[in-house]
């Protein structure tokens, strides 16, 4: 009950960091790309709900910025004149999901304020809406990656495990000498052979192959442990026996026997492939600027003077953390269940 | 014995297809090194072409890999292109720091996570248990990278410690117990993150295979003679939970050499993983593959090491 309880809760959390990420056009105020050059590296917008004269208000507000005279990279606000921020208003175009054009944002400000929740990054462009929108091309990356590893270990797991004999022997061989390496130094051996120079969408669906595949060893080992041991129940005698062919007793009486260990590998392979496009994007061999990913987000931290001046430059760190706790408790939960027999 | 050379043998298998698995890949590899050259004018063609062929990059994919195994006989681990050098002088000194880094890293995590697994799992469901157990689940989504930044924000705005690097520029002129103190300090940003990034892992099967063990009857029986709780804890119990963390330590070195070859990168340690990132980024074949051959090696190592370690702990590997 306990469990069930812990996995709605992980599930929940999820769900909502996902919504925000995949309709980002919405959630974020400005559009990724749109440089303010008059704001490089802004510190985050000060929200403040209580005015000069000491009322409270409910809705917040906040004063418009200005570069401080003689100072690099220093703001200081204007007090004159208070904005509110306000709700569900027309901003930037941008594509729902991709697909319909909307003007309709959930947050934003009238003219002269902006509103940078993150802060800026060297070329003023808004963090909070870079994060939502990198999120969208690193969860992706991360996604498809278990989606290719899934599939790959479903399919020589089952194979493996189904014929036995020498296919076994030898795919278990090659699935030792994909675990043995260690993944990073394989993701860059690999990378290193191919081409340096790619167009961003070449490099984004290169990469998720790359990680997608370099993974497949452990899912594998373990489908085929679980295809192992319902190979040899007497209900899939039995329909061997009835004249059933090898695809359906698969289909019929295996697969449903590997779902709770699928789940739970996808669960804890997400957060691993989306560590993995950060960190090879931050090295500059994954996903390129202008698209921002988490990756290359962070990416501007290699550079000293950002890591000492710029704090809010370690924003997307903290998206990566929040999905990872998303879906580390989620495969706890699922992993919980497995062993106590219920799944 | 019989096992110890089973394992050997097995290792050196391992390490063969590993080198041929790489070999296999860079065939697949559109372009090399040299392609950077054809762009420019200055160079003909037939340089190129010469340069290809010294290297014996025009040769078929077996008589290249036969070509490099005569060099790794002879010592050499093939050229690297950009060095104009035998791959071996690269990789050693690399390979040393390394080693340095992460076998300290192992002993330091072991030696944090024994105790701490040991001692939590003497009281399931006490407020210690329960806070460490959110300690390592919060740690365990927290990726190296993160760590790793994070770590040198700390250390470069207090100032504290060295941020980059392996050594002090003026390392050269110090007497040897100002060097070793001047390494140490240098060690603890990239051993403070690699440690913290294993730390999660270790103590949680700690305090699983531990939590077993202690359910056992001859615990009990234990107990009830009196024995004390530390004796009883890391006399009675801990050896008998030994074997899956032996493998484990064996298993953990691949996480570990992941993690260090981030931390390198990032903090400036002049290891495998800068080595491995300037060769991907050149294509610089023969130091990619010898990198990965090392960190192959090294992967044995460990798991040859946690082989040895359970023949000389676990009685019941001996037996069979």
């Amino acid at each position: 009950m306990q469990g069930s309880r812990k996995i709605i809760a992980s599930l929940v959390f999820l769900f909502f960091l996902h919504v925000a990420i995949l309709f980002a056009g919405f959630v974020a105020p400005c559009d990724p790309a749109t440089q303010n050059r008059e704001f490089p590296f802004a510190p985050p917008t000060h929200l403040h709900f209580v005015d000069a004269r000491g009322r409270l208000h409910f809705r917040p507000f906040v004063y418009p910025i200005v570069p401080q005279p003689g100072a690099l990279y220093q703001y200081e606000e204007t007090r004159e004149r208070a904005y509110a921020v306000r709700l569900f208003v027309r901003g930037p175009e941008y594509k729902v999901a991709g697909l319909f054009p909307s003007h309709l944002h959930l947050f934003g400000m009238d003219a002269p304020a902006r509103i940078f929740l993150a802060g800026t990054d060297n070329y003023g462009r808004d963090q909070f809406s870079r994060i939502l929108f990198g999120g969208q091309m690193s969860l992706a990356a991360g996604l498809l990656a278990t989606g290719i590893s899934l599939v790959l270990g479903l399919i020589v797991g089952c194979i493996a495990g189904f014929y036995g004999k020498w296919i076994d022997e030898s795919v278990m061989r090659l699935v030792e000498l994909f675990m043995v390496l260690p993944w990073l130094y394989l993701l860059l051996a690999v990378r290193s052979f191919l081409p340096l120079h790619l167009t961003p969408a070449q490099a984004f669906f290169l990469l998720i192959g790359v990680i997608g595949t370099i993974g497949w060893a452990r899912p594998a080992r373990l489908i085929r442990g679980v295809v192992l041991s319902a190979r040899s129940r007497k209900y899939v005698m039995a329909s061997r026996g009835f004249g059933a062919s090898d695809f359906y007793i698969v289909r019929r009486h295996v697969l449903p026997h590997t779902y709770g260990v699928l789940l739970t590998q996808a669960a804890l392979l997400v957060p691993q492939y989306i560590v993995a496009e950060v960190t090879m994007s931050f090295f500059g061999l994954g996903l390129s600027e202008p698209r921002p990913s988490w990756g290359n987000l962070l990416a501007v931290l290699q550079q000293y003077n950002v890591v000492v001046s710029y704090w809010w430059m370690f924003a997307p760190a903290l998206a990566l953390v929040l999905v990872n706790i998303g879906y580390l408790g989620v495969a706890n939960a699922f992993h919980e269940q497995l062993q106590s027999g219920s799944m | 014995m019989k096992y110890l050379q089973r394992r050997l043998a097995h290792s050196i298998v391992l390490l063969i297809s590993a080198s041929v698995f790489c070999f296999l890949l860079s065939d697949l590899a559109p372009g090399s090194f040299f392609d950077e050259m054809k762009l420019n004018p200055q160079i003909s063609p037939g340089t190129v072409a010469a340069l290809r062929s010294e290297y014996g990059l025009d040769q078929a994919l077996p008589v290249r890999y036969g070509l490099w195994v005569k060099s790794v006989l002879r010592g050499e681990w093939g050229y690297s292109f950009a060095y104009n050098f035998p791959v071996r002088s690269l990789l050693i000194i690399r390979a040393r720091n390394t080693l340095l880094l992460t076998s300290l890293a192992m002993l330091l995590a072991w030696l944090t996570a024994l105790p701490l697994g040991v001692w939590i799992a003497s009281r399931p469901g006490r407020w210690d248990d329960r806070l460490s157990m959110a300690g390592t689940s919060l740690l365990l989504a927290v990726p190296e990278l993160v760590l790793a930044l994070g770590l040198l924000y700390v250390v470069i705005r207090t100032r504290a410690l060295p941020a980059g690097g392996m050594v002090s520029v003026r390392f050269e002129g110090l007497s040897l117990w100002a060097k070793i103190c001047d390494l140490s300090a240098h060690l603890v940003v990239p051993l403070t993150v690699l440690v913290l990034a294993s730390l999660p892992i270790l103590v949680r099967h700690v305090r699983a295979s531990m939590t077993e063990v202690l359910q056992a009857p001859f615990i009990q029986a234990a107990c009830g003679h009196g024995i004390g709780q530390a004796r009883l804890l890391f006399r009675y119990a801990l050896p008998a939970a030994a074997n899956p963390l032996i493998s484990l330590l064996g298993l953990s070195v691949a996480g570990l050499m992941s993690g260090s070859l981030l931390v390198e990168v990032i903090t400036g340690w002049p290891g495998l993983g800068p080595l491995l990132l300037e060769a991907s980024m050149s294509r610089d074949l023969y130091v990619v593959v010898g990198v990965v051959m090392a960190s192959t090696v090294f992967m044995i190592l460990g798991s040859l090491l946690a082989d040895v370690m359970l023949v000389i702990f676990d009685p019941r590997v001996r037996a069979d």
